[in-house]
């Protein structure tokens, strides 16, 4: 065999030889790849079921919150008036009155009382109450006192036991003392009288 | 004769560094890999295991129910005993 046939064999083998190496070098690198592969896929169809639900379940609950806003919102507005509820609302979450309330898509052009920088919560809610807090008078809202004085100050008597605030009027008087005193007691002998004085004790013993 | 050497300098000086570097690309390539996807099974493992809580939204949405529910009685009984603003 002419030498340049034995070098071509040898550039043969040597290209043959790379083509081994390289080519089982990636094939065990893409088996490992496959190997994390399915590790991979399995997470994610764990992550697929376990979040099935949750669509429903948030639905769910954002419906119900949706419900407790409205009804808060709503219960807000009939008893402060809007104007007053954005102002009470923008006095705990300064800013908010930007926003408005959400079932009322008016309160954004409301300019918001400045109610929660004079006012702490628990003055307002005296202020609502009506004529047990003065400073209804002078609400930062301005105008009439929120509270229809009479009827409201008889509906709060109705949370507390009857025996003091609901009719007070019945209660036992006071006993009337003196000469004009309806029930006049009879005098006592003793009284103005020398005390007795307990028998003394002798010497010796004896009484 | 002098052809036969002249593919041999070819096969030796060219064909086997193309074949060399072509390979070596694709190896260096699927190795490259082998840390993105172990990364991938890693999160996604971990998602997995974060979303073992999922279950107790369900107690959540009772909750949220059972709070509603109050909240609307309270506000019941507050249209009842504080009076209108107009």
């Amino acid at each position: 065999m002419p030498a340049a046939g034995v070098v071509l064999i040898v550039a043969v083998v040597l290209i043959v030889l790379a083509l081994v190496y390289y080519l089982l070098s990636t094939i065990g690198s893409l088996m490992r790849i496959t190997t994390g592969l399915d590790d991979a896929i399995a997470a994610v169809t764990e992550i697929a079921e376990k979040s099935a639900p949750v669509e429903a379940v948030v639905k769910d609950i954002n419906h119900n919150l949706d419900a407790g806003v409205d009804l808060l919102e709503g219960l807000l507005v009939k008893k402060a008036g809007l104007t007053d509820a954005v102002g009470l609302v923008d006095g705990l979450y300064p800013g908010a009155a930007a926003a408005g309330l959400r079932g009322y898509p008016e309160s954004t052009e409301i300019d918001a009382p400045r109610i929660g920088e004079v006012y702490t919560k628990g003055t307002l809610t005296l202020a609502r109450l009506g004529r047990e807090a003065p400073i209804a008078a002078a609400s930062p809202a301005g105008g009439e006192v929120l509270r229809d004085v009479e009827r409201g100050s008889l509906a709060a008597r109705l949370l507390y036991p009857s025996v003091r605030h609901e009719r007070p009027q019945e209660l036992p008087r006071s006993p009337v003392i003196g000469t004009d005193a309806p029930l006049q007691y009879e005098q006592r002998d003793d009284i103005g009288a020398p005390r007795k004085r307990p028998p003394t004790r002798q010497s010796n013993g004896e009484e | 004769m002098t052809l036969w050497w002249i593919g041999d300098v070819l096969l030796i000086a060219v064909v086997l560094p193309v074949v060399v570097y072509l390979l070596k690309g694709v190896l260096d390539a699927a190795r490259s890999i082998e840390p993105s996807v172990t990364r991938i099974a890693e999160a996604a493992g971990a998602g997995s295991k974060d979303l073992d809580a999922v279950p107790l939204l369900l107690t959540t949405q009772a909750h949220v129910k059972t709070t509603v529910e109050v909240v609307a009685g309270y506000g019941g009984s507050l249209d009842v005993i504080i009076d209108d603003a107009e």
